[in-house]
């Protein structure tokens, strides 16, 4: 059990036997020809070729554009699952939006002392413009994309709450395409919950948060990108052709009469919601990183007076801060007065000595990550780790402590992808989708399942050589 | 619609329509080649001339030999022109403005661009040549049939179309230019074979032969070929034709705009002095100046169209 971890497969229950979610999928498979099915995968990149399905790969200029590596065997959820699921991720976002509001304004939490004070107060996260200000309709994070992970039957954990700007939404409406034209006959066996309507929720939900200023039929909305040369350029632009709205960059935009305005060919058109696609400390020259020109200079005053909607709102990393996460249960409890639904990964805090001493000596079965960090790097996964890389991460712990937190390795679930030699276990997360509204929480159900291609290896992230897979959530 | 979309509109059609362009020149140059009809490296040379990238291919090569002039016009990384330069900013422009497409039209310049990077990655030779042209045309026509059967007739479509004709018109009056000496009557070439290759090459160059031809009878002629590529409004690449489009695209501008441009006043005298005029009248005052100036006015409505749409600002 110690040297070599079991795995809980979603698919098999043992070697062959299907789990329930799957029966169906796999009495398809079974009866499908392989080399068929290998076929079928070069055709699904082909396919994402052509629709221009790539991301960037920064500091390559004259790189190829890449595509993530998609399989075509779906990711299965059960109605049962899925609905447990959603309360869980519904409940946490819920105290996410509570506990901005509250972090910005009369911060309770800190004075009923369930939360250190010292974790917000030195926190870059944690943006002082947004002391007081109220975003149109009371919503701070428009969307969300919750990442969880797996370990058993009825066990999910949340690795990450996203609440800034989660990508990926994209994979997960084309990836469904893709399967609907390679597979349609299994779509007409299995009841799949559709996700299409996805960026139309989306274009609803953020035009519910339109601004004070606002006044016609329809909120102008507007997708503002840092440009084609960024890494998710394809998703911006997808997000506002499936919208009805525009893309713009920052030289698109200026500020007129108190509001933000686009430059069309006929002058200069207000805008009521930008949903923007960059981060805080990009946002405003004038109120934030000088240096940046991927913003709006100004931004933060006409958002102040009320004549504008910026979705999320700036100010909201203070909530998926990794320095923050473990306390997500507390801050759960605190403003639901319930239980948290969806359990946190146990968490070391390296700040604290005990813990700090803890994570030290078992830096070799802990996964360290850094308090700011994302996308897989400056992580340490301590039982892939060579004797070198453990003993270079120790002098990082020690020189930082509170840079760090550590967590044990999760034996993450797997779901088979197909390889030369027929289906064989990947791990998988899943990163659902949430949308707030000021009335509502929606969630596609769905999402994007992300999959390490490399047998036993646990990093998922598309920049760490990880593929994505279709997710389907079946209907009752 | 935003001023950037509108001019990533209107500069990909340019693109997309030099690409088919260029490759119509190499096939004309080819042809000479081919028949040993004339001076080969001076037609190359006259192509070279015709793309207006003469200074750049100068400072690569000292000579027009075939092989040296095709891979330039149509795959060489410093002649921001070539196929291969041109289709690469087509789809940067076409992913800028990929909210303003409909899928299909995007999905056919991408394509057009992956098989570029693939026939073009490497030295064209004279056996490859012809599948290589017929396979650049083939594709600018699948973009333009998705353009015409996919998109809506609003503004987007104004500005593609107007990139469109803008491309053409400099394009025509750039092969007219440079050849325009032969189409001077001369006592001493009248009727000779090499006149004739050459007049004929000019029609092949815009893929006119054929057409030229129902028109005219087998006759060739210089007064009839400059008629036909400068007056004739039923042929698609003479100026008098580009010109309607540029000026109609700008009447539905602005019919869905409400205001009326500079560009417009522009674009009504430059075809106006299509009307009631003989090409006779033209070659009195001199083909040359005439085909110098509307390069020129071609220049100067594009820019009067980039600053009264607000292109950059």
């Amino acid at each position: 059990m110690d040297t070599k971890p079991s795995f809980f497969d979603e698919m098999f229950e043992g070697t062959e036997l299907p789990r329930q979610p799957y029966s169906r999928y796999n009495d398809w498979f079974v009866g499908e020809d392989a080399k068929e099915l290998r076929k079928k995968s070069a055709e699904a990149e082909a396919f994402f070729r052509r629709i221009g399905i790539t991301f960037n790969v920064y500091g390559q200029q004259d790189a190829d554009e890449r595509l993530i590596p998609f399989d075509i065997v779906p990711r299965i959820i059960a109605a049962r699952e899925w609905q447990r699921l959603e309360q869980g991720i519904e409940q946490r976002v819920r105290a996410i939006n509570a506990f901005l509001h509250d972090i910005y304004h009369r911060q309770e939490i800190l004075r009923a002392g369930r939360l250190p004070r010292e974790i917000i107060a030195r926190n870059e996260a944690f943006l002082p413009q947004m002391i007081g200000l109220n975003p149109p309709g009371g919503v701070y994070t428009h969307v969300v994309g919750t990442d969880l992970v797996r370990t058993g039957e009825n066990e999910f954990y949340v690795l990450e709450d996203n609440a800034r700007t989660p990508s990926g939404v994209s994979y997960m409406l084309e990836n469904r395409e893709t399967m609907l034209q390679m597979f349609p006959e299994l779509f007409t066996q299995l009841k799949v919950r559709p996700v299409s309507s996805y960026p139309q929720n989306l274009r609803r939900s953020l035009s519910d948060c339109a601004p004070p200023a606002f006044n016609g039929d329809r909120p102008v909305v507007a997708v503002l990108t840092p440009g084609i040369h960024n890494s998710a350029y394809f998703e911006h632009a997808f997000l506002a052709d499936q919208m009805g709205a525009e893309l713009v960059e920052s030289h698109d935009l200026r500020i007129v009469d108190g509001r933000v305005a686009m430059r069309t060919t006929l002058g200069y058109q207000a805008i009521d919601v930008i949903y923007r696609r960059i981060d805080d400390e990009y946002l405003d020259p004038l109120n934030f990183n000088p240096n940046s020109l991927l913003g709006v200079p100004g931004i933060m005053d006409v958002y102040r007076a009320g004549g504008i909607t910026i979705a999320n709102a700036p100010g909201t990393g203070i909530a998926d801060d990794k320095a923050l996460y473990s306390y997500m249960p507390d801050i759960v409890e605190f403003y639901t007065g319930e239980k948290s639904i969806l359990q946190n990964v146990p968490t070391w805090r390296c700040s604290e000595p005990d813990s700090l001493k803890y994570v030290l000596e078992n830096l070799k079965d802990l996964v360290v990550k850094e308090v700011h960090g994302s996308g897989g790097y400056g992580m340490l996964v301590g039982p892939a780790a060579s004797k070198r890389e453990l003993a270079r991460f120790e002098k990082k712990l020690r020189a930082r402590p509170s840079n760090y937190i550590a967590q044990p390795t999760l034996a993450l679930s797997t779901v088979p992808i197909m390889t030369k030699k027929g289906l064989a276990p990947r791990h998988v997360d899943l990163r659902p989708f949430v949308l707030v509204s000021p009335n509502r929480v929606q969630i596609t159900p769905g999402g994007l399942t992300r999959v390490a291609l490399k047998e036993g290896s646990l990093v998922v992230n598309s920049s760490q050589g990880g593929g994505t897979k279709d997710t389907w959530v079946l209907g009752d | 619609m935003l001023g950037k979309t509108a001019g990533g509109l209107f500069w990909m059609f340019r693109y997309l329509e030099r690409c088919e362009n260029t490759s119509r020149l190499v096939e004309a140059g080819w042809r000479i080649a081919l028949t040993r009809t004339g001076d080969t490296e001076s037609e190359w040379e006259s192509v070279i001339n015709t793309a207006g990238i003469r200074p750049l291919y100068d400072e690569k090569y000292d000579d027009f030999e075939a092989s040296h002039v095709i891979n330039f016009l149509l795959r060489d990384a410093d002649n921001p022109s070539s196929v291969l330069s041109s289709i690469n900013v087509a789809r940067s422009n076409a992913r800028l403005v990929r909210t303003a497409l409909s899928a299909e039209v995007w999905e056919a310049v991408n394509e057009y661009w992956m098989a570029m990077k693939t026939v073009l990655a490497r030295p064209v030779s004279e056996r490859n040549l012809a599948p290589i042209l017929a396979e650049i045309r083939n594709k600018t026509a699948v973009v333009r049939g998705m353009l015409h059967g996919t998109m809506l007739r609003n503004d987007i479509y104004n500005f593609c179309r107007m990139g469109t004709f803008v491309e053409r018109a400099d394009n025509t009056a750039r092969i007219l230019d440079v050849k325009y000496y032969v189409l001077l009557p001369s006592a001493s070439f009248v009727g000779s074979s090499m006149d004739n290759t050459q007049w004929e090459n000019i029609l092949r160059s815009v893929s006119a032969q054929r057409a030229f031809s129902w028109l005219h009878g087998g006759e060739i002629t210089p007064a009839a070929i400059a008629d036909f590529l400068i007056m004739d409004r039923r042929m698609p690449c003479s100026l008098a034709f580009c010109y309607d489009k540029i000026r109609e695209n700008l009447y539905h501008l602005e019919g869905d705009y409400g205001i009326r441009q500079s560009s417009q006043d522009l674009a009504d005298t430059l075809c106006a002095k299509f009307n009631g005029r003989e090409v006779a009248a033209i070659f009195e005052d001199g083909l040359h100046e005439f085909l110098e100036t509307s390069i020129r006015d071609t220049a100067h409505l594009a820019s009067l169209i980039e600053q009264d749409f607000r292109f950059y600002g």
